[in-house]
């Protein structure tokens, strides 16, 4: 097919992308948004074939229809809950195929500087994603710890890694040659850094992390573009570029922190905040279902907790008991609760939650005092009061649901363990606190069968 | 004169990326992120042509390993995103007293 007539084809398939991500933008009509875009990638791949440079199709159809069934089933099998590890998943085998694009276009003959120096950085950010999203993918799965790995010249050994990657680049740059050594020393330290980046960021600022990833996906499918001459990648790449990075954007404000303390700092309870003294007053099952039938709104506030406990159902069907009760239901739910952005948005809604009962955090607040009963489920920093009115606390400044000014509070935790963070909740220690002790899940069928019973 | 053509598709696309992208409300975060995974996927269009080339073995096979690993983001993307959009559901559409 004539080139010409091929990028005509990019130029309907970038329609549909942007046409496609339009319609995310709303629950009603993301499903179709998601259909267009997919329909996009077919038409960007089905045209591609047509390329003349494409001699032999053996190798292509073998490697793309493995690769198709590996997703395809990968994204069947895979719980709700695990999906932050899916996604971080998916997002390295991205960054490592604009890894082996960049590398494959060093072959091709006549390349001039400035190609080279896309390559090299399709390259480089391509293996910085893979290896940040594998390790990423650990720290979720907790295969390995999930806490921040935090060393005392770690500052001193990225930035030296960095001039190394640097110096690198610069000498390949020089003299490019598919077998320079300099080439596979680029690959080597960009895999590491993508490893050294991810390493201090802890358990509780995963959201941030698995954006930024994949924004660094977009951009190195963004420098792939670049390097083989190719608009269709440049146009998609930087969309998703765009969309990583609203998305850190959003997750840092919820944090109150900024991207540089995110990746640089660990987590570190460097103040000690304000010891927290009190008693707390725990309740049984039997009265926290009396003080729910009384309630006319209840509140649930989940947290990465409920995932954990695999609550969601459960909640689910407590939500609809109150709400056959005449209460009016809503579940809170905090920009950063979970691992991912959104976590919790989709575990209720695969409980077959209502979208219209999830509501953002700046909706609640100013209603919350109209609350009768929020419901703290696994959720602990995003609702310690400390936030915000102890200054020397290590949240302090971060935006909280405030549940503690709701007329009752449940909190339902295993035990009196403080959170991510390690930081001491004065929640559990208010007046209209009641501490629900135990598993999140077996708590919450407890209040539904005294509900059924 | 190429190289500058393509800066400015660049930097046209990050604009429109950003007003598309701020007005996704936080309930679809998820969603969205894995769509916007799955369109990174898009680099299996230099993956294919690297692939089907003939003018070295090496850069073939580069090519063939780009095309699966880009196909897993692709297809495994947009299936999974498929899959939870298809959860969000309205009130009115969920019959009371079902699915227990």
């Amino acid at each position: 097919m004539n080139p010409v007539i091929i990028n005509l084809w990019y130029v309907v398939a970038a329609a549909l992308f942007i046409f496609g991500l339009k319609q995310l933008g709303s629950p009603a009509t993301a499903v179709r948004g998601n259909i267009l875009s997919s329909l996009a990638m077919v038409i960007a791949i089905a045209v591609t074939l047509f390329n003349k440079e494409i001699l032999s199709f053996q190798l292509i159809l073998i490697a793309a229809a493995v690769g198709a069934v590996i997703g395809a089933i990968a994204a069947q099998k895979v719980e709700m809950t695990s999906m932050p590890e899916m996604v971080a998943l998916f997002n390295g085998s991205g960054g490592i195929a604009s890894l082996m694009v960049g590398w494959a276009a060093l072959y091709s003959t006549g390349n001039t500087t400035f190609t080279d120096v896309t390559i090299l950085l399709s390259i480089v950010i391509g293996g910085m994603t893979f290896s940040g999203s594998i390790l990423a993918w650990g720290k979720l799965s907790e295969v390995m710890t999930s806490a921040a790995v935090v060393f005392g010249a770690q500052r001193f050994v990225n930035a030296a890694i960095l001039l190394a990657l640097i110096a690198c680049s610069v000498m390949f740059c020089m003299a490019p040659a598919v077998d320079s050594p300099y080439l596979y020393a680029v690959i080597g330290l960009a895999l590491l850094i993508g490893v050294m980046a991810v390493l201090p960021i802890g358990g509780a600022d995963m959201p941030v992390v698995i954006s930024l990833l994949n924004s660094y996906s977009g951009l190195a499918a963004c420098a792939a573009g670049f390097a083989i001459n190719n608009n269709i990648l440049i146009v998609a790449g930087s969309m998703v570029g765009a969309a990583g990075i609203i998305l850190t954007n959003i997750m840092c404000k919820a944090m109150n922190r900024s991207l540089g303390h995110v990746l640089f700092s660990g987590f570190g309870a460097v103040k000690q905040a304000t010891k927290v003294e009190g008693e707390v007053k725990p309740i049984v099952a039997e009265d926290a279902f009396l003080i729910l039938e009384a309630a006319q709104s209840v509140s649930f506030v989940p947290g990465y907790g409920m995932a954990v406990a695999q609550a969601q159902h459960v909640v689910r069907e407590l939500g609809e008991l109150l709400e056959k009760n005449g209460a009016e239901v809503t579940y809170a739910i905090h920009p950063v609760a979970g691992r991912m952005p959104g976590h919790m948005n989709v575990l209720l809604a695969e409980a077959n939650v209502p979208y219209d009962q999830l509501v953002e955090m700046e909706d609640i607040n100013p209603r919350i005092d109209n609350v009768d009963v929020a419901v703290v489920i696994g959720a602990n920093d995003v609702v310690n009061p400390s936030a915000r009115n102890d200054e020397n606390s290590p949240i302090y400044g971060m935006p909280i649901i405030n549940v503690d000014q709701a007329r009752t509070v449940f909190v339902l935790k295993r035990s009196m363990g403080s959170g991510f963070s390690g930081v001491d909740n004065p929640l559990f220690f208010g007046d209209n606190t009641r501490m629900l002790f135990g598993d999140a899940k077996q708590s919450i069928a407890a209040v539904v069968a005294e509900f059924k019973g | 004169m190429e190289a500058v053509f393509l800066a400015m598709v660049l930097m046209l696309s990050i604009f429109l990326g950003f007003e598309l992208i701020s007005k996704v409300p936080a309930t679809l975060h998820t969603p969205l992120m894995s769509g916007a995974n799955a369109i990174s996927g898009i680099t299996i269009v230099g993956a294919l042509i690297s692939a089907g080339g003939e003018s070295d073995a090496m850069s073939s096979y580069l090519g063939a390993a780009a095309v699966m690993f880009a196909m897993i983001n692709v297809a495994g993307g947009y299936l999974v995103t498929n899959r939870m959009l298809s959860m969000f559901k309205k009130k009115d559409t969920t019959q009371p007293g079902g699915k227990a």
